[in-house]
């Protein structure tokens, strides 16, 4: 039998993610068979984009972690053309705004390497002043503050936040990754069917009309019992510490969700892109990770190593 | 043309640059014809744009897909002149045409009139980047000629900020690509260049574009 990077843990628990999805599509073919009319339309087109996503990084993670690495970069590649796409650019920043993008394969490359010092500093720091730097020998000062602000805040959340994936898989393995990305997407989607079953005030009225207290508190919840459940088995927690890790990634992923809600709502947009059918952008389905990853990256690192 | 240059450009290193680079957001993509004679007509801000109208259609419509493009240009340099008749298979046409030079627009007539799709960029240049630009007549004459060939507007953004005039280094941007409903002649000039105007101004207002100045 083939074996699998990690181990037979790890085999388990993608076989278990697979068996779960597979669960799901033949409820919902079933549902739409039952109740044709009161089935909602988008979980058909939110399924195949859970399928392709799974395949994506099951097949990246059975080829090797160099390849789990670049498929990330990737996804942060995809998230930060997202935000520069949206967010009001200046045509004098085409060249920083290409700088800002070579960032990317530097971080994953550092990650690669395993430098956790240059990979903790890079973009906080040097790309920090770089991109000013690169900014004044273009010479325009209207709108400089606004514009190195904003890039920076899109490296930070689309490429520096969302590469600590990465780190974990390097630090930890493929069974910790494997958690923190089964945590932080189930917690979406139990906030979301709290909320959608029970929910009715708003916990952030003026951010997203989509999050309510029973489905930030069920969520969370849900998120915690199911930390518990799996954290002994993919991570080298106690119980205890799994349980709360869940509460903490639960309360993260809410806010990095209701984060990129407050950026949607200033933007005036719905969805970051097209890019994923059935979750509408990159930035829609990696926003919990980006407040997730490095929570979970660095505990780990503190406690673990 | 030469048709494996042209099948690996536009089947691999275009459609790369177009959808893993870029990143397309299209819609109406029912309203592109599936099969020639049509005419796509379509604002101008980018050496980018023919790219892109040209991975929109299937591979088995390359050889029947051209796009227009000006003669005093494209027909400049000899590996652009190559590049642009062997690669591109463009069109050539005068921009100033002088009157001894007989029908400008032969070449592109004799083509739709074989059934084929041409891409036109009506504003004649790409411009100052991302604005709207009048439309020259040229295509009234194109659409009075045939006037059973059906004008396919396309309303592009995103690209004159990802590769603008006068630069070469390509910055990646997600572009919107917006078709229009199919336009015929309308029998008389400006009510023909009215109505299309008018359809790319409503196409340009359905998107939802980020400040770029």
């Amino acid at each position: 039998m083939p074996s699998i990077n990690g181990g037979p843990t790890v085999a388990a628990a993608m076989g278990a993610i697979l068996g779960l999805l597979a669960c799901a599509t033949v409820a919902a073919v079933a549902a739409r068979r039952l109740w044709p009319l009161r089935f909602p339309a988008e979980i058909g087109p939110r399924l195949t984009g859970w399928w392709i996503m799974i395949a994506g990084l099951f097949a990246a993670l059975a080829l090797s972690r160099t390849a789990a690495i670049w498929l990330f970069a990737f996804v942060s590649y995809l998230a930060l053309k997202e935000f520069l796409s949206l967010i009001p650019t200046r045509r004098a920043d085409r060249h920083v705004l290409f700088w800002a993008y070579l960032s990317i394969p530097i971080q994953y490359f550092l990650i690669q390497v395993d430098w956790y010092g240059m990979f903790v500093l890079f973009i906080p720091v040097y790309m920090f002043l770089l991109l000013p730097m690169r900014m004044i020998s273009i010479g325009e000062t209207q709108g400089f503050l606004r514009a190195v602000g904003t890039t920076h805040w899109g490296l930070m959340t689309m490429v520096f936040c969302l590469s600590h994936v990465c780190y974990l898989l390097v630090l930890g393995g493929e069974a910790m990754m494997l958690f923190l990305i089964l945590i932080t997407q189930a917690n979406d989607i139990a906030q979301y069917v709290w909320g959608k079953s029970f929910g009715t005030t708003k916990v952030l009225p003026t951010v997203s009309p989509n999050k309510t207290w029973v489905g930030l508190v069920g969520g969370v919840a849900t998120t915690a019992v199911l930390g518990l459940l799996i954290g002994p088995r993919l991570t080298p927690m106690t119980p205890l510490e799994s349980l709360g890790i869940g509460l903490a990634l639960g309360f993260f992923g809410f806010c990095g969700d209701a984060t990129m809600a407050a950026l949607k709502r200033d933007l005036g947009i719905k969805d970051f892109s097209a890019a994923i059918p059935g979750h509408g952008g990159m930035v829609d389905r990696v926003n919990s990770l980006i407040f997730t990853a490095p929570l979970f990256t660095h505990y780990i690192r503190y406690y673990y190593t | 043309m030469n048709p494996v240059l042209r099948f690996l450009f536009f089947g691999v290193l275009a459609r790369f640059v177009a959808l893993i680079v870029l990143g397309l957001n299209v819609r109406h993509r029912e309203r592109l014809p599936r099969q020639g004679p049509a005419l796509i007509v379509a604002n101008h801000n980018s050496h980018l744009d023919t790219i892109v109208l040209m991975t929109l259609f299937p591979l088995r419509l390359l050889p029947r897909l051209r796009p227009v493009a000006a003669a005093d240009y494209f027909l400049r340099g000899r590996l652009r002149s190559w590049f642009s008749t062997r690669v591109m298979g463009i069109l050539p046409v005068a921009r100033h045409p002088a009157p001894s030079q007989g029908d400008p627009l032969a070449e592109i007539s004799a083509f739709l009139a074989g059934g084929g799709l041409v891409i036109l960029f009506p504003e004649g240049t790409r411009g100052a980047g991302e604005t709207l630009c009048e439309f020259k007549s040229g295509v009234a004459h194109l659409a009075r000629r045939h006037p059973d060939v059906p004008v396919v507007p396309v309303y592009l953004h995103g690209l004159g900020k990802a590769l603008p005039k006068g630069e070469t280094l390509l910055v990646p941007f997600f572009c919107d690509v917006f078709v229009g409903p199919a336009l015929r002649w309308a029998g008389e000039k400006q009510r023909f260049m009215d109505e299309l105007g008018g359809q790319m101004r409503q196409l340009s207002e359905e998107g939802h574009f980020a400040p770029w100045a």
